[in-house]
């Protein structure tokens, strides 16, 4: 349950701005991608176009391939809705339904598609995702008290189970620990290396040590300037990006000497 | 340093670099009395008047208050002494008409408010002794014709609002044209003069069904011409307040527009929603104008919405006084007793739209 991504010659626009210019790298399956660089050169973006979520923002564009277990998300009749189904998304903040229980959270993705679901499968479903996001032990007594009572690091994790309860073939997550406190995001970052086993993930993060303590591969990107787009500086293992990376601007930015 | 604080007369004053004289704590009250007694002391000698004797009352408080402070303490807590009594005082005043028609109509209604009067229509019976009518007042075609008229509005103008507040949050982008002039339109809507309302009803039953076609009708489409404008801006307003973030994490669900507007976003912005709606509701079913042309009025018990004049509270409050029958008091007690019921029904609309808020609202323990 787990698929290859390959980006090719990928250009990003948001109507006539080029967000991010010629983008070309693959995503094995089974492992962490972190994406790194400073606010605006684009990491977020890519990662969006990824689902086809940036098609929210009306005027979004793309040209270039996005192949997700070799087929291309951007061939024509392809339907976002089916590639979201396959590519699963955690947001920076915490975002259960409100108006939802904990257990209807873990449920939307099923029962929002209209899935008839039986309560024992149900029931399982919700084990499974919980206990695969490290939240069951916590809320096993209270699915049915409402998703917004927990705290933001068991909100968050409720968010990563209501992803995984849909088996995404892929997992994006969009700085996922920026708004929470050090210990959950322990919680979160062995999570993610738990979820490696089964799905391939991509990860957007500002927190250098947080790429290099859970991904396999980091992709640094740089923007030349304002009103400029963002480019693919350098991608390669975590380990030669942090310790010996073959662009300068690339050292300059792991090691925080940049500007 | 020591800070000793004694409840004897003889405190020392506690001192320290962050204290400063201050009046006594009850000298808001104290003023005032005084302000009180001697504005009504000087009124007795030129003749007495509530009215007159509350401004002065006031009026000599907000001074009191000013200079004492301002002799005693400084200059910034003086103007926030006058500024806090002139907030207060406007306030008052803003209240006073509000609570002054709640408590005539209570006063004025509550003798007619019976069974009898909710459950018959008004009867005229002619004494041939006497050569009198005597007349036992009655709203209930008048409680019907409201419920059945502002029923209808709302079934008519509860859909196409919502539907158009959807259109221009969910689906019209910033820079469309038909957006633009949808929310023109409806801004130019919510400025009709209800009197419009009820001639454009009039006017259009006039020429579809014929001259004279007064019906429950053609007030419901007057009222919902009034209705449909509060109905799109209010919930234009609830939806626009919903994150973001939640459509955005439904989409990531693979989960398909039309499913996310209605489980997620209509879902979490339904107490709002109902709010707004309850609001519109009250604001058109104590309409007269439109329903009194579109409608007419009639003393006969009519059910039916779509033949003949029907009746409704506010009209029959107005036609109870303009329009009375051979018993006069008996009219007027009509009148008020319908508007005292029109205050209640409103009253109670307002309580079930919290209630509903209350049990689809977001909860977070």
């Amino acid at each position: 349950m787990s698929k290859r991504i390959e980006v090719r010659d990928l250009n990003v626009y948001y109507s006539d701005f080029l967000a991010l210019e010629d983008v070309s790298l693959q995503i094995e399956p089974r492992s962490v991608t972190a994406f790194i660089g400073p606010s605006g050169c684009g990491k977020s973006t890519l990662l969006r176009t990824l689902n086809r979520m940036h098609e929210v923002v009306p005027g979004a564009h793309v040209e270039g391939e996005v192949l997700i277990g070799g087929n291309d998300v951007y061939a024509p009749g392809v339907d976002p809705v089916l590639v979201r189904r396959q590519v699963g998304m955690v947001f920076q903040r915490p975002n259960p339904f409100p108006t939802m229980s904990i257990r209807e959270n873990v449920l939307a993705g099923v029962k929002l598609n209209n899935h008839k679901i039986s309560k024992a499968d149900s029931d399982n479903l919700v084990e499974s995702s919980l206990k695969g996001a490290n939240l069951w032990e916590e809320v096993q007594d209270r699915l049915h008290k409402p998703g917004a009572s927990l705290s933001g690091g068991q909100q968050q994790r409720l968010c990563i189970a209501r992803a995984i309860a849909v088996s995404p073939e892929v997992v994006l997550m969009d700085e996922p620990c920026s708004a929470l406190d050090p210990i959950s995001t322990l919680a979160i970052e062995d999570l993610i290396e738990e979820l490696k086993q089964e799905y391939t993930i991509v990860i957007v993060t500002h927190n250098m040590q947080q790429a290099a303590r859970v991904s396999d591969k980091t992709a640094f990107f740089n923007i030349a300037g304002a009103g400029k787009p963002g480019k693919l500086i350098e991608y390669d293992d975590t380990d030669t990006i942090f310790s010996r990376p073959s662009v300068q601007a690339t050292e300059d930015y792991v090691s925080g000497r940049f500007g | 340093m020591t800070t000793s604080v004694g409840n004897g007369p003889s405190r020392a004053p506690v001192t320290s670099t962050f204290t400063d004289a201050h009046l006594p704590r009850l000298i808001e009250v104290w003023l005032l009395l005084a302000s009180a007694v001697m504005s009504g002391a000087a009124l007795l000698l030129v003749g007495f008047n509530p009215a007159v004797w509350a401004v002065a009352t006031a009026a000599l408080y907000v001074i009191a208050i000013g200079v004492s402070s301002r002799l005693v303490e400084n200059a910034r807590k003086a103007n926030d002494r006058v500024a806090r009594a002139l907030v207060t005082i406007t306030f008052l005043l803003a209240i006073v008409p509000l609570v002054s028609a709640l408590w005539t109509v209570l006063v004025k209604g509550i003798g007619q408010l019976s069974w009898s009067f909710i459950s018959q229509t008004g009867q005229a019976r002619f004494n041939p002794t006497t050569l009198e009518v005597t007349r036992t007042p009655g709203a209930l075609q008048a409680v019907v014709g409201t419920f059945e008229i502002t029923g209808i509005a709302t079934l008519i103008s509860v859909p196409i609002g919502l539907l158009a507040a959807i259109y221009l949050v969910e689906y019209a982008l910033t820079t469309s044209h038909l957006r633009r002039v949808v929310t023109f339109l409806v801004d130019v809507m919510t400025g009709i003069p209800s009197i419009v309302a009820g001639l454009f009803a009039f006017s259009l039953f006039t020429l579809v069904v014929g001259p004279k076609a007064f019906s429950g009708l053609s007030a419901a489409i007057a009222l919902s011409v009034l209705m449909i404008p509060i109905v799109v801006r209010s919930s234009e307003e609830m939806l626009r307040l919903v994150p973001t973030d939640l459509r955005e994490a439904s989409y990531a669900l693979g989960v398909t527009k039309s499913v996310t507007i209605i489980k997620i976003v209509l879902r979490t912005a339904i107490p709002g929603i109902v709010t707004g709606i309850v609001l519109a509701v009250a604001r058109v079913v104590g309409e007269t104008a439109p329903v009194f042309i579109a409608a007419s009025f009639t003393d006969n018990f009519n059910a039916d919405p779509f033949n003949g004049p029907q009746q409704t509270l506010a009209v029959l409050a107005y036609t109870g006084y303009k329009f009375p029958g051979k018993d006069i008091a008996a009219s007027n007690q009509e009148a008020w007793g319908s508007a005292l019921l029109l205050v209640i029904i409103v009253i109670l609309f307002n309580i079930i739209a919290r209630v509903v808020a209350r049990i689809f609202a977001p909860k977070s323990r």
